[in-house]
């Protein structure tokens, strides 16, 4: 049993970190699993950001969605999930559900087949998924943990959520690798935006600034792979 | 002799040069008369032979002739130079003769500086000539008013245009001559260049035809330049390019000239030499420094300064390579090879702005091979040989901006802009698929996936033409239109109370900052800083008078060794009769190679192989470049790895290749290790995950309008963006390979970053050719390139000292 705030590496290339009480992986993915409850969570999907810029006239390539559905679609293969929730900004804003292609949406509504899907809201999908199916949920708790889409002020022990987007900038001796990351300090966790277009904040930015009572870590994403990083090794934009 | 017939000019003008002691030049008639004749022309001249004048001479008589108009009328004519600076400048030169002559001419300029009172009245009011830059233009023609603006248009003047054309900038300029055209059919196209190895080239970008379109109209040669390549005292370096052993030698030729112009290749190498010549400027000589980077303020003064004779140097970079005529400049200097015959020539041009007389300069090579090169490149200019760019089909995301442009300004039918694009020389072989494909992009985006066919940019309308969607969308293309991409930069500021950002210095690219921590010193603009702090858009400092600064590569290998001088380099080194002209060390160094290895005939490939601690290493010099041998580099050593030898690195110079290895590598079968099929799908492979295919991406989609830099209300800067553009890159590569801009960036890789040409030209070259010399160790050619491996590993003071040690140890290896 690893200690609070502790983490060890694992042979799926995951990083195994202790919330609390609660042991949880950090996927490569950035998805989250928690085991002994078989959940599997991930934040910021941002379905149709693509068609979003589109409508403004900005013809970004539209196929996020679908890419950010095949990622899906792979953690669930490898985890087989009974609970599967979207920790909020599932689509990028409010009208994104109704701009769905039909494949996308029925492979959405697959992801709920055989287990529960629970929709997060966020600030950019307040109203929910529309006709898509699963439960949807304001906050909710899940072993030990409560879970929500925007951190709260001030030290929240258990918490897990998303909304920052979390990025790491660290130093190595070739240079500087920018890299979505997780961030704990074995009290809480921020999740990484799961979407194929959610660019990142920088955790060394003030949003981030008074939500950790010790030093956290920053869980990098890798390939095949989550670093551990020190928070001093970590640089700004 | 010069003197032509006095009646081919109205009398005014000719009494006008008469006042200045001058008579109208040959080529200077030949404009007027060619101008006469309604014919397109191109005028090459080098800098200092009256070429201005000759471009505007015809407008100016023309003008003066023309009688008076109840009406308003349009522009005349359209002068179009690639710098802001020199419309202001030529502006200048321009209203002398028209003042002095008491024409009644009213010429004006129109720069991203002008005022928007003063842009609003040109509106309203064209003047005869506007002098202007590819980019104001570009605002001109999306313009809704454009039409009405330039249908009297009689003349449009390329102003540098050897500078321009092969570029995405001249793909634009490319399309806007075909577009004013088309507005004007009576415009007549006139271009002025300084020399160039192919004329041919030009006159075919600029016709809207054939070659024959545009008649040739050469000015007077004038006298060869005289150039030395500096020899100082001393060893000559193996390696570097920074020339600190020849500043001793510098300084004393500054002090004996009037006025030298010192250029360098990069803003590092012009801080560094500008640091160790005031070290040693005993006589406070008055040495300014001028680069890209710094404030315009700053940049403002040095002008002025050597506009008044007050300066004794500069040291600059390509800032100064185009026609600004600053000052009384009797000397150029080039610190480290010029890596090119032409821009060589043209910077020589900014001595001595006086035909009759030789143009002096002097050249210092940094290290060993750089001795052979700048040996070859004065060889080069003294028979006035000269090196050039190819043409280059234009781009597509150049195009797809300017169909929006087109969009933006009136109604276009389809078939009748491809008619038009087609008479610009760069799209001559363009396509109707490829038309229909960058039309397609405009205006949906072009994706497989047809999900944005409601939300089109441009639309058909009821008459069948196609139009900008609303007045937002067009808005936005002008905030964002011009082919010019820069990199992300930081204001460089000095911190003030407060911590808050003070007077500004000068600003650095993103890229730059990377390699410095706070707290870290560092030399900008002519002074030693300390990194306080970065906050979004201002790096702030405080002065460290004291401190010995950290030197950060910055803007390192920008111009790549040319084709053209590799050869004669080659040739040199294989024609024994040409050392003669080299100094004692370098020549004993050909020597030694030869006797221990071995030199290769100029088309041959001299590869070596050597073990080295417990290393192997593969060597070659196929003087061919850094961008090309960084391509071969990476290319040999994925083959290495198949090969099961092991690769465990590599390292590119502009002359030299090392790879190394686990495994020996001297029994491979090094011609088909150097087999041309490395062009095929390893290259494909390996550019499609390169970070440079991103960056390459993001500038066309930048270009082409996916990603906007600018749009109504705020200012993006590249980190403000708020998605990224290479999550795009791998979603789109993913999901839609063939898409147009993916084309793009593949062909900008290729030609632009990687010289895949210029590979394909050398495999063909050495096909059979390659002469592998085994050794038990490394050749004293070797050395350069093993110390640039030692360089790589090892930055910081602490890395420098070992640095030391190691290279006397190759050294003393090498030649003993």
């Amino acid at each position: 049993m690893l200690k609070s705030g502790a983490a060890a590496g694992s042979p799926c290339g995951s990083l195994r970190v202790r919330l609390g009480a609660t042991e949880a992986m950090l996927r490569p993915s950035g998805a989250l699993w928690v085991e002994h409850v078989r959940a599997l969570v991930v934040a910021d999907l941002h379905f149709e950001k693509g068609s979003s810029y589109a409508v403004r006239g900005q013809m970004l390539p539209p196929y996020d969605t679908r890419e950010t559905v095949g990622r899906l679609e792979r953690e669930v293969e490898a985890t087989a999930p009974s609970l599967l929730i979207f920790l909020g900004d599932s689509f990028h804003d409010r009208k994104a559900h109704a701009r769905l292609a039909p494949q996308d949406a029925a492979r959405i509504a697959a992801l709920s087949v055989g287990r529960t899907l629970v929709w997060v809201t966020g600030n950019h999908d307040a109203d929910g998924p529309g006709d898509l199916p699963g439960e949807v949920e304001a906050e909710m708790t899940l072993a030990g943990l409560l879970l929500r889409h925007e951190p709260e002020r001030g030290p929240q022990p258990g918490e897990v959520s998303g909304h920052l987007h979390p990025c790491a900038k660290i130093r190595g001796t070739g240079g500087r690798v920018r890299r979505k990351c997780f961030v704990t300090d074995g009290e809480r966790l921020i999740l990484p935006a799961f979407g194929a277009y959610t660019g990142g904040l920088n955790v060394l930015d003030r949003a981030f600034a008074g939500m950790f009572g010790m030093l956290p870590m920053a869980a990098a994403l890798g390939v095949g792979r989550v670093h551990a990083i020190d928070w001093r090794s970590l640089a700004p934009d | 002799m010069d003197a032509a017939p006095a009646t081919q000019i109205p009398e005014r003008f000719n009494a006008w040069f008469a006042s200045r002691g001058w008579a109208a030049r040959k080529h200077q008639l030949d404009m007027v008369e060619r101008a006469r004749a309604g014919r397109h022309a191109l005028l090459i001249a080098p800098t200092g032979g009256g070429k201005t004048l000759a471009g505007f001479l015809p407008s100016l008589i023309e003008l003066s002739e023309r009688p008076p108009a109840n009406t308003p009328r349009g522009i005349h004519t359209l002068y179009i130079s690639p710098l802001k600076a020199l419309a202001v400048d030529v502006e200048r030169n321009l209203m002398a003769p028209i003042l002095q002559m008491g024409l009644p001419i009213v010429a004006e300029s129109r720069t991203g500086d002008t005022g928007v009172a003063r842009k609003q009245r040109q509106r309203i009011k064209p003047p005869d000539i506007l002098l202007t830059t590819p980019e104001q233009l570009a605002l001109f023609l999306a313009w809704e008013g454009a039409r009405a603006y330039f249908e009297d248009l009689r003349c449009v003047i390329l102003d540098e245009v050897h500078a321009i054309w092969p570029s995405k900038r001249g793909d634009l300029l490319n399309l806007h001559l075909a577009r004013l055209q088309q507005i004007a059919p009576n415009m007549r196209r006139v271009g002025l260049s300084a020399t160039v190895d192919e004329p041919d080239f030009i006159r075919n970008w600029m016709s809207p035809g054939t070659v024959e379109d545009v008649d040739l109209v050469l000015g007077p040669p004038g006298p060869a330049p005289e150039v030395q390549v500096l020899v100082p005292d001393g060893p000559t370096p193996w390696t570097g390019h920074t020339a600190q052993h020849a500043m001793p030698e510098v300084y004393d030729i500054i002090a004996r000239h009037r006025m030298s112009l010192v250029f360098v290749n990069t803003r590092f190498q012009a801080e560094f030499a500008f640091q160790e010549l005031w070290a040693i400027n005993d006589d406070n000589l008055p040495i300014g420094l001028h680069h890209g980077s710094l404030s315009a303020e700053q940049r403002r003064k040095v002008e002025a300064g050597m506009a008044r004779g007050a300066l004794k140097a500069v040291i600059c970079t390509s800032t100064l390579d185009l026609g600004i005529d600053w000052g009384d400049v009797d000397l150029v200097i080039q610190l480290a090879a010029p890596k090119g015959s032409s821009r060589m020539v043209q910077r020589i041009g900014r001595a001595n702005h006086r035909l009759d007389e030789p143009s002096q300069a002097v050249l210092v090579p940094a290290n060993r091979f750089e001795v052979l090169e700048c040996r070859a490149a004065a060889d080069a200019m003294i028979a006035n040989d000269l090196d050039g760019d190819p043409p280059r089909p234009g781009a597509l995301d150049v195009l797809a901006q300017h169909v929006m442009g087109c969009a933006c300004s009136e109604p276009f039918d389809l078939l009748a802009l491809y008619d038009e694009v087609a008479t610009a020389g760069a799209y001559r072989d363009l396509t109707w698929e490829d038309f229909e494909a960058v039309v397609d992009f405009v205006s949906t985006g072009g994706y497989a996936l047809r999900t944005y066919d409601h939300y089109r940019r441009i639309v058909k309308n009821a008459d069948g033409l196609w139009t900008v969607r609303n007045e937002d969308t067009r808005r936005r293309h002008r905030m964002n239109a011009g082919a010019i991409v820069a990199a992300a930069v930081l204001s460089v500021r000095v911190m003030g109370r407060g911590r808050r950002p003070g007077r500004k210095i000068g600003e650095v690219e993103e890229g730059f900052l990377e390699q410095l921590e706070t707290g870290d010193t560092f030399v900008f603009a002519g002074q030693v800083w300390r990194l306080e702090t970065i906050t979004a858009m201002d790096v702030l400092v405080t002065p460290a008078p004291k401190a010995d600064p950290k030197m950060p590569s910055w803007g390192s290998a920008k111009f790549p060794l040319s084709t053209f001088l590799a050869k004669r380099v080659r040739e040199m080194m294989w024609d024994t009769s040409k050392w003669a002209a080299l100094p004692d060390d370098v020549r004993e160094w050909l020597e030694i190679q030869k006797d221990k290895s071995g030199l290769p005939e100029p088309d041959q490939l001299l590869l070596e192989t050597f073990p080295r601690g417990n290393r192997h290493y593969l060597v070659c010099y196929p003087f061919e470049g850094r961008a090309a041998h960084n391509t071969l580099a990476m290319l040999l050593t994925r083959r290495l790895d198949r090969l099961g030898v092991g690769p465990l690195g590599f390292t590119a110079s502009d002359y030299a290749i090392a790879i190394w290895s686990l495994k020996p590598m001297d029994r491979l079968d090094m011609a088909a290790l150097f087999d041309q099929d490395m062009l095929g799908d390893d290259l494909e492979a390996w550019l499609a995950e390169s970070f440079m295919m991103k960056a390459t991406f993001k500038k066309a989609a930048i270009i082409a309008g996916l990603i906007e830099r600018r749009f109504p209300g705020q200012e993006k800067s590249g980190r403000q963006i708020t998605f990224s553009a290479d999550l795009v890159y791998d979603v789109l590569r993913k999901h839609d390979p063939d898409h147009l801009l993916l084309r793009c960036a593949r062909a900008d890789a290729a030609t632009d970053l990687m010289d895949v040409r210029r590979l394909g030209d050398l495999l063909d070259r050495i096909k059979d050719r390659i002469r592998h010399i085994p050794l038990d160790h490394l050749s004293p050619f070797a050395v350069p390139i093993m110390m640039e491996i030692g360089k790589q590993r090892s930055p910081g003071g602490a890395g420098e000292m070992m640095l030391e040690d190691v290279a006397n140890d190759l050294i003393a290896e090498a030649m003993e």
